[in-house]
């Protein structure tokens, strides 16, 4: 059995940074799940008698302008955050992972129609993509969901055609095709591993990036319906009232500050774990 | 010489030189370019091919025909009285046909364990490995390295000890014939040695057929019973370890082996120098394609292509004015 200090998890919680990734990521997860337990006052709930009001004992991050619990409010929107954020980023990944080893593995002109495609996409402005779409489908989640699958999975693709194109040929590859091995055995056992690691990085590097753009649609009000307690949605609550109460807006930055943070700093740590090239000593 | 283990013939494997849209503008003829040009050669059963020649003349690619990661053009390659060219069952013959790859560390795949890599070849043959453990370990021990290198990554392992796993990974499956592409390459001199050292005993305890692809003319004395020198992907002269060392026939044969340093200061040779670069593959020179580098290139070389043809040495040459032995000249 690998000794504990050996294993990812065991060498990740030797790197600062990546402990502090943890913690972060873990607080808000934990943050999102128990929304409701955590949450002082009823998100929906609206108290016009205390509109505006400042942070306080009572109210730790204010109320906005309908007198709803800021605080309260963004404890859902964390679930919301990563709701979008897990379901986009696996999919696109996935669809990603799919066709960037077709493109790889596949013949010239797969590959080029592939990169073409991908090219493409890569293209376009996310939000005038968004734009698009919102105006094509119905204003909701899923299409949140469908717009950042759309504007990313091209990404992916990207990276795992480059990783499986220079591990095709690698001399260990010619190695196991010499041994005998399946193109299956090939494929899972020597090229995904190696494949995986850049990839994940750029997962946890995407993460943030598709909270932001479902907060940036939300902003737009073309993401989340009207009400819904999105991050995006409380930053355009609180852009309406800047100059007289700006503890909204700035109340509803900050988790989108911590997820950034939190996730990129994963993915930097990861990124020294994953290869071993670049891990120093063990 | 008994019946060969392995035998190629005509052996020519081929790649394209252009791609794209000037292929359109290119005569068919030199749309694809012949790395390997028409090889044919035995290898005895428990004998050592070494197979020599300067880079770019066909000798890696000729040993990837031979185990068929490269596909042939034309000819046909027999191993242990069948035919490899047209087989489907190409599993049984990579058990028994192990190849060893020129970089030491980049051959290994970096993200398994030497214990995973070690037992790899069990599991694609779907042999079983009784006693993995015992197994990765007595292969290990074989190939020289202690049970502590069991767990290490490719990348931790220096080229020496990367080498000496890829000698027992090939073993794994008791192979007939093995096919080394530069087992010296990128190894200090006394590394080299003890790998040498290493391959000879496995050789002799296995009983093991050998194919040396090499451009370390130095090791051939120590490891090679015969040398087949190759130039722009054609065998010029094969002959017996000790001829092609000290009594080549072949101009090419002679300009290779006085390109080589030698270690004895007293020694006196006779210098034979190349002139120019060697032709591209896709325009190769008329006639003895070697004319245009050859010192003793008279005119008719340029027109006449040689056949290979019985040398003095009891090898074969394919050159028409084949040098005479060394005593004779001095």
């Amino acid at each position: 059995m690998t000794h504990f200090r050996y294993t990812l998890l065991g060498r990740l919680l030797a790197d600062p940074m990546a402990v502090v990734a943890i913690v972060i990521i873990s607080g808000l997860v934990l943050a999102a799940i128990f929304a409701d337990v955590i949450a002082p006052h009823d998100f929906r709930a609206m108290n016009m008698a205390d509109r505006f009001a400042p942070p306080s004992w009572h109210y730790w991050l204010g109320t906005d302008n309908l007198g709803r619990d800021t605080f309260s409010r963004l404890l859902q929107g964390g679930r919301i955050a990563l709701y979008v954020a897990m379901t986009a980023v696996s999919i696109s990944a996935l669809i990603g992972l799919v066709l960037g080893m077709l493109a790889g593995f596949g013949p010239r002109w797969l590959d080029n129609t592939l990169l073409f495609f991908f090219d493409t996409l890569r293209a376009y402005p996310t939000i005038i993509l968004a734009l698009a779409l919102a105006a094509l489908l119905p204003r909701g989640l899923s299409t949140v969901i469908i717009v950042v699958v759309v504007t990313s999975f091209s990404e992916y693709g990207r990276v795992v055609r480059t990783q499986t194109l220079s591990l095709k040929n690698a001399e260990f590859i010619l190695a196991e095709r010499a041994m005998g091995a399946s193109f299956g055995r090939i494929v899972f056992h020597h090229i995904l591993p190696n494949v995986l690691g850049p990839f994940f990085i750029l997962a946890a590097m995407n993460l943030p990036v598709v909270i932001t753009i479902e907060a940036g649609m939300s902003f737009l009000g073309i993401g989340v319906p009207p009400g819904t307690p999105s991050w995006g949605a409380t930053l355009k609550d609180g852009f309406d009232f800047i100059r007289t109460t700006p503890w909204i807006i700035l109340s509803g930055g900050l988790p989108l500050i911590l997820v950034t943070l939190g996730f990129t700093f994963l993915g930097e740590a990861l990124r020294d774990q994953l290869d071993p090239k670049l891990r120093k000593g063990r | 010489m008994n019946t060969p283990i392995l035998s190629l013939r005509d052996v020519t494997v081929e790649f394209p030189g252009v791609s794209g849209l000037r292929a359109l503008f290119t005569p068919s003829g030199q749309r694809r370019v012949q790395a390997v040009a028409g090889v044919s050669l035995d290898v005895a059963a428990g004998e050592t091919l070494a197979i020599v020649g300067e880079s770019g003349s066909g000798k890696t690619t000729l040993a990837r025909a031979i185990n068929g990661l490269v596909p042939l053009a034309a000819g046909e390659v027999w191993f242990d009285g069948t035919p490899l060219h047209d087989r489907s069952d190409w599993r049984e013959v990579r058990r028994r046909v192990a190849m060893m790859f020129q970089d030491p560390v980049g051959s290994l795949s970096p993200r398994k364990t030497v214990r995973d890599l070690l037992l790899e070849p069990f599991a694609i043959h779907g042999m079983p490995s009784n006693g993995r453990e015992e197994t990765a370990l007595r292969l290990l021990q074989d190939a020289g390295l202690g049970a502590d290198f069991l767990n290490r990554y490719p990348h931790e392992l220096s080229g020496g000890q990367a080498r000496r796993v890829g000698v027992a990974r090939a073993l794994a499956l008791g192979p007939t014939l093995v096919l080394a592409d530069e087992p010296t390459a990128g190894l200090d001199v006394s590394i080299q040695g003890e790998i040498l050292n290493l391959l000879n005993g496995i050789k002799v305890s296995h009983g093991l057929t050998t194919v040396i692809i090499t451009h370390n003319l130095n090791i051939l004395r120590h490891i090679a019973d015969r040398v087949a020198v190759m130039y722009l992907g054609r065998i010029v002269e094969l002959g017996p370890v000790e001829d092609i060392l000290t009594s080549p026939v072949h101009p090419y044969t002679q300009a290779l082996m006085a390109a080589n340093p030698e270690p004895d200061p007293t020694a006196r040779r006779k210098r034979l120098a190349l002139r120019g670069e060697t032709p591209a593959l896709n325009d190769r020179p008329s006639g003895c394609e070697f004319h245009s580098r050859c010192p003793m290139a008279r005119p008719d070389c340029a027109v006449r292509a040689p056949e290979l043809a019985p040398s003095r040495t009891g090898g074969i040459v394919s050159c028409h004015y084949p040098l005479p032995a060394i005593s004779e000249v001095s």
